[in-house]
This record gives structure tokens, C-alpha cells and sequence, in this order.
């Protein structure tokens, strides 16, 4: 009797941190496309990348989680921040220009695919019921690291060639400016 | 599985996309548009996940991991160009930016 009452107690905090959770993604997400100051942004995308890794976590996707914070919240932002903070005011464009059935088109197509969205998982959700169990490894770095080295050994390469190539055209992008400045 | 179903996330994921995609559409300021492109990209990794947990198969969280360092390599070179572009004296409007040519 007590461990059904523990499990239900359980599945309620669950169900808690992960409205909050969601709650804080989306309030997030409306923010960064919201706000003027690109800085506001920037932080307000860091709030929702941290709830966002917080929802992986209820997934059991442990490491994708740690990556989310370690990468995309610390390494990636660290990046935009510091471009942001080198732009200074420059940055700041109107909220939003031309003409005026522009701005409406973009709400409109938003609207549009979020409905379309939102119409396919009340026609589906019923079949999405059936959760498989997985056991206490799941999303663990060491699985992980096991299909990235056995079965998607492709996908890794894959992935450390596009992380060379962009790093190559990042200094590239920069050399080329330095160039220009010399001989102009 | 503890909590709410796989539907509630796919939801979740749905509304973040089209979030990002008003983001890109509307704004103005490379800058921003980097960000929602950056919503967009996470509202898919969390529809990855949800699925990979809905499938008990680990394969779609190294496709999130994947997509994670794509998004890294897409910001380093936005980041790039929007600096490139800032000392050119361009405008940063991607109205304005209409030409490949600088």
C-alpha cells in the first residue's frame, strides 16, 4: 500500500517539475523572439536551453542533457554573448520592418504550422500511449558512447568532419578581413 | 515512464518550432534570427528524444548529440559572418542583405 502511495508521489513531483519545466521553455521561447535588445535574448535563450535539459532529463536522456548545458548553454552562448557585447548598439534592428502583410504572413504561416502540428498529435496521440520500458542505463554516457563507437560510428565522423570544417571556415572568415584591411 | 506521456513533449516541441519559426520570420537583426534558428533546432532535438525514449532505442539521442554539433558549427559561422558584416560597415538587417556579392 505504502509503495503505491510513494509511486503516485512520485509520478506527481514528476508531472510538477515537468510543467514547470515546460512552462519555463515556452515563456522562454516567446522572450528571445520578443525582446529588442539582442542581449535580453541571448539570456532569455540560455533560460530556455537550461529548462529544455531539464525536459531530457524526465526522458531519461541523461547525457543529452549534460551535453545541452555544457555545450549549447555554456560554450555556444559564451560565443553569442561575446559577439553581441562586440557589435554593442549596433545591433539593435526595429522589432520588425516592411510592409505591414509581411509581419501578418509570418504570424499567419507560424499559426499555420503550429496548428498542423498540434491536429497531428491529437490524430496520433492515442497510438503514442505504449511507452517501452528501458532499464536504469538508458541514456547513460556509457550507452551512448557505445552506439557512437559501434553502430552510428558513421554519424561520428561525420560529425567531427562538419565540427573541422567549420572551424577551418570561421578562420577563414576572419583571415579574409584581416586581408582586405592591409591592402584597401 | 514517470510523469507525462510522449505526446505532452511532442507537444511542447511543436509549439517551440513554430515559436522559432515567427522568430525568423519576423525579426530583423541577423543576430535574433540566429537565436530562433537555435529554438528550432532544440524543438527538434526534443521531439528526438521524446521519441527515443517513446522506441526504448538509444539511437535518437545520438541523433540530438549530432544535430547539438551541427548547431554549434552553424553558430560559429553565422557568428562569423555577422561579425565580417558588422566590419564592412553593412547594415544588420537581413532586409537589407539581398546581394551574395559584397
Amino acid at each position: 500500500m505504502s509503495a503505491v502511495y510513494v509511486a503516485s508521489f512520485g509520478n506527481f513531483l514528476v508531472w510538477v517539475v515537468w510543467i514547470g519545466a515546460a512552462l519555463g521553455c515556452l515563456a522562454s521561447g516567446v522572450a528571445v523572439i520578443s525582446f529588442t535588445n539582442p542581449f535580453y535574448s541571448a539570456l532569455a535563450l540560455i533560460g530556455n536551453l537550461a529548462s529544455l535539459a531539464v525536459l531530457y532529463l524526465l526522458a531519461s536522456a541523461e547525457f543529452v542533457a549534460a551535453a545541452q548545458v555544457l555545450v549549447y548553454a555554456g560554450a555556444v552562448m559564451v560565443m553569442f554573448l561575446f559577439v553581441i557585447a562586440y557589435l554593442g548598439g549596433r545591433a539593435d534592428a526595429p522589432w520588425a520592418g516592411g510592409p505591414r502583410w509581411l509581419r501578418l504572413a509570418a504570424v499567419v504561416a507560424g499559426a499555420a504550422l503550429l496548428a498542423e502540428t498540434l491536429v497531428a498529435l491529437l490524430w496520433k496521440s492515442g497510438s503514442l500511449e505504449d511507452v517501452a520500458d528501458v532499464g536504469p542505463s538508458f541514456g547513460s554516457p556509457a550507452a551512448i558512447g557505445e552506439l557512437f563507437l559501434t553502430d552510428q560510428l558513421l554519424a561520428f565522423e561525420i560529425t567531427s568532419i562538419v565540427l573541422l570544417v567549420a572551424a577551418v571556415g570561421g578562420v577563414v572568415l576572419a583571415i579574409q578581413i584581416r586581408e582586405k584591411r592591409q591592402t584597401g | 515512464m514517470l510523469g507525462p506521456t510522449i505526446p505532452w513533449y511532442l507537444a511542447i516541441s511543436g509549439i517551440l518550432f513554430g515559436t522559432g519559426a515567427v522568430g525568423v520570420m519576423l525579426r530583423r537583426s541577423p543576430l535574433i534570427v540566429l537565436l530562433s534558428l537555435e529554438i528550432m533546432l532544440n524543438a527538434g532535438n526534443l521531439a528526438l528524444v521524446g521519441f527515443s525514449r517513446y522506441w526504448g532505442n538509444g539511437d535518437g539521442q545520438v541523433f540530438a548529440i549530432s544535430v547539438m554539433a551541427v548547431a554549434a558549427s552553424e553558430v560559429c559561422v553565422g557568428l562569423g559572418l555577422i561579425v565580417a558584416m558588422a566590419r564592412k560597415r553593412l547594415a544588420l538587417d537581413v532586409d537589407e542583405l539581398s546581394e551574395l556579392r559584397g
